[in-house]
């Protein structure tokens, strides 16, 4: 590589890193969603994710190696992240049960193991795992507004929403509209976020962008600012029923966004990836990513999530070769 | 005009892939004509691999019919007649004599010939109809144990096909570890079952030592049976059994066998399960 280019190189990384809202004050951000015009300016003003600079930069991350004490932290930190979720045609109340046994006590022999932060199941579900939950501190998470396509009128999706909220879940998990979305009619989402959040009350709301639909990098962070505005708590990739779900580099253009955007309006913004993530290292890899690009504010439950089913098995599973010294097996873990 | 040497560069079998170690590491193999080899020196995160790669392979090599099982093994017999030449060359290059070589060839295909004949009988052989007090058909029936560990012996290509045939004639996956001084010919009959029909990490082959990748298989909770029959050292032996207990692994016991005589069923029994089933009659 010639001087020339690997300089060229720095500066598209530059570019990649540049503070998006550096010149913007907390008040003129009150003022883009005014109208769908100032909306559209601001979004389409952020500046541009470089594709391969991102992936290049993710996939540099996953290469880092994590090893014994702070391998066995991160697979504790990772477990008590997990949503653990059901979110299935055939879910009956008994494996929602089971799961919230589960998220309550994830390895049963091992009573230092800690639990997850949630249950994610669908609305009806919500009453069921509230009563297998009582008294423990795993929060009940709840998919809403007609999920996943999130194809209903605003109506029904508020309907759906209050439902699940007054049913007793923690948290909300929303869909944007991604064909509004796409279509450019940024106000219309936003409208969406703001009447779901007042819905939901003082339940925790989370916004999730399909970003398997979005197409581009710079959709995603559009969708990012879009759904921070609006009010969201949290911001999470994917429904998980679409592929791809979440990635790394998809994934990392979040965690810029909510580390901008709380240097921009000091309020904090959690993340969660959802769909995708099956193996220890890829949450290991996750975590050292957030670490990086946010730093360690994020690496909290209340910041950072893992959406996830089969996640939990193999975290569990790689805790119980750390403590015994010896592979463990599919076998000695439930299912669900 | 002068053509470059293509020299091979033997590598470990997993997942039906010739990965080098994941560890990098290499190890010196002499050989007859007194040039020396670089094998693959595999760590235990080979045989985690490998063992995750056999247990993605059992479900669908056990649940394919016995009859297709015999097939897929006699093909492996094939391939490795036709590459007959090559393989007495391996032999010679790890030590035997060129007459020596030959025979050994030939039983290694009749072992496989031999072996896929019995794919479709064992279940006959070794399974029965059980006369019992009331309106039922009751029948033992053997199942594959799961994965297999195996040490296999020094007899580089009849030893590693003596022990890899039965295990996968019955549908059992296996994870093997070759003849440490001899592994070249080991990694030429992985070529064969590549090419021959058996899918991917059905049979999984690593080189290296047998005394470091070992007790992680014995003791890993996700293989079935260890099968010791190379193990020549009888305290590396009974570390390893006492090891594979913790979850009841079933044992093959190390010890010395004549390889070269007409094997018995035992090789296939020791790794089969039996489930009984009971089913009303006259309905």
């Amino acid at each position: 590589m010639t001087r020339g280019s690997r300089l060229r190189c720095r500066r598209i990384w530059g570019a990649h890193y540049a503070d998006p809202v550096s010149t913007t004050t907390q008040s003129t951000l009150a003022d883009v969603t005014a109208s769908d015009a100032t909306l559209r300016r601001f979004l389409h003003g952020l500046p541009g994710v470089d594709q391969v600079g991102a992936d290049q930069r993710a996939a540099g991350l996953g290469s880092r190696s994590i090893k014994t004490s702070s391998k066995k932290w991160a697979l504790d930190l990772a477990i008590s992240m997990v949503d653990l979720t059901t979110l299935e045609g055939m879910d009956t109340p008994g494996k929602v049960r089971a799961l919230c046994s589960k998220a309550m006590r994830p390895d049963p022999a091992d009573p230092s193991c800690p639990h997850t932060a949630a249950v994610c199941v669908y609305g009806d579900m919500v009453g069921i795992a509230k009563q297998a939950l009582q008294g423990s501190p795993v929060h009940v998470a709840s998919v809403a507004t007609a999920f996943p396509s999130g194809r209903a009128s605003r109506t029904v999706r508020l309907e759906d929403t209050a439902e699940a909220a007054s049913a007793g879940a923690d948290e909300i998990d929303m869909v944007i509209d991604r064909g509004a979305f796409l279509a450019g009619r940024y106000l219309q989402v936003f409208d969406d976020i703001v009447a779901v959040k007042q819905a939901c009350g003082a339940v925790h709301l989370k916004v999730i962008f399909e970003t398997g639909e979005l197409q581009t990098y710079d959709n995603v962070r559009r969708a990012s600012w879009l759904a921070m505005l609006a009010g969201a708590h949290f911001i999470k990739t994917s429904t998980g029923k679409i592929q791809p779900a979440a990635t790394l580099p998809v994934t990392m253009v979040m965690v810029e966004a909510v580390r901008d955007f709380r240097a921009a309006t000091g309020r904090q913004v959690g993340v969660k990836p959802a769909g995708g993530i099956r193996s220890s290292k890829d949450a290991i890899t996750y975590l050292v990513m957030v670490n990086e690009t946010a730093g360690p504010d994020w690496l909290t439950p209340d910041w950072f999530r893992f959406g996830a089913s089969s996640l939990l098995n193999d975290l569990l599973m790689q805790r119980t070769k750390m403590a015994t010294g010896r592979y463990s097996g599919a076998d000695y873990f439930t299912l669900d | 005009m002068s053509r470059t040497d293509v020299r091979k560069t033997y590598k470990l079998y997993i997942g039906g892939a010739f990965p080098r170690s994941e560890s990098g590491r290499t190890y010196l193999v002499e050989t007859a004509d007194g040039t020396t080899a670089n094998a693959s020196k595999a760590s235990r995160k080979d045989a985690r691999d490998a063992v995750g790669a056999a247990r993605k392979a059992f479900g669908g090599w056990s649940g394919r019919t016995a009859y297709n099982r015999g097939q897929v093994v006699y093909r492996v017999a094939e391939v490795l007649e036709s590459r007959r030449a090559q393989f007495e060359a391996e032999l010679v290059g790890a030590g035997s004599a060129a007459a020596q070589a030959g025979v050994e060839v030939d039983a290694a295909v009749d072992r496989l010939v031999w072996y896929a004949g019995w794919t479709d009988k064992i279940a006959q052989v070794h399974g029965s109809a059980n006369p019992v007090a009331g309106p039922y058909f009751n029948h033992s029936a053997p199942e594959p144990a799961g994965v297999v560990a195996v040490v296999a012996p020094a007899s580089p290509l009849l030893g590693l096909v003596s022990v890899v045939a039965p295990l996968i004639a019955v549908g059992n996956t296996c994870v093997v570890i070759a003849s440490q001084p001899a592994p070249l010919v080991a990694i030429a009959f992985a070529e064969v079952l590549a090419t021959s029909d058996v899918p991917g990490g059905v049979v999984n082959i690593l080189t290296g030592d047998a005394a470091e990748i070992a007790p992680w298989l014995a003791s890993h909770m996700d293989v079935n049976g260890l099968d010791l029959t190379g193990v020549d050292d009888a305290d590396l032996a009974r570390d390893l059994e006492v090891a594979a207990a913790d979850n009841l692994k079933r044992i093959r016991r190390a010890g010395v066998e004549d390889l070269a005589a007409s094997p018995a069923l035992d090789r296939m029994t020791t790794f089969l399960e039996t489930k009984t089933v009971w089913h009303p009659m006259g309905l």
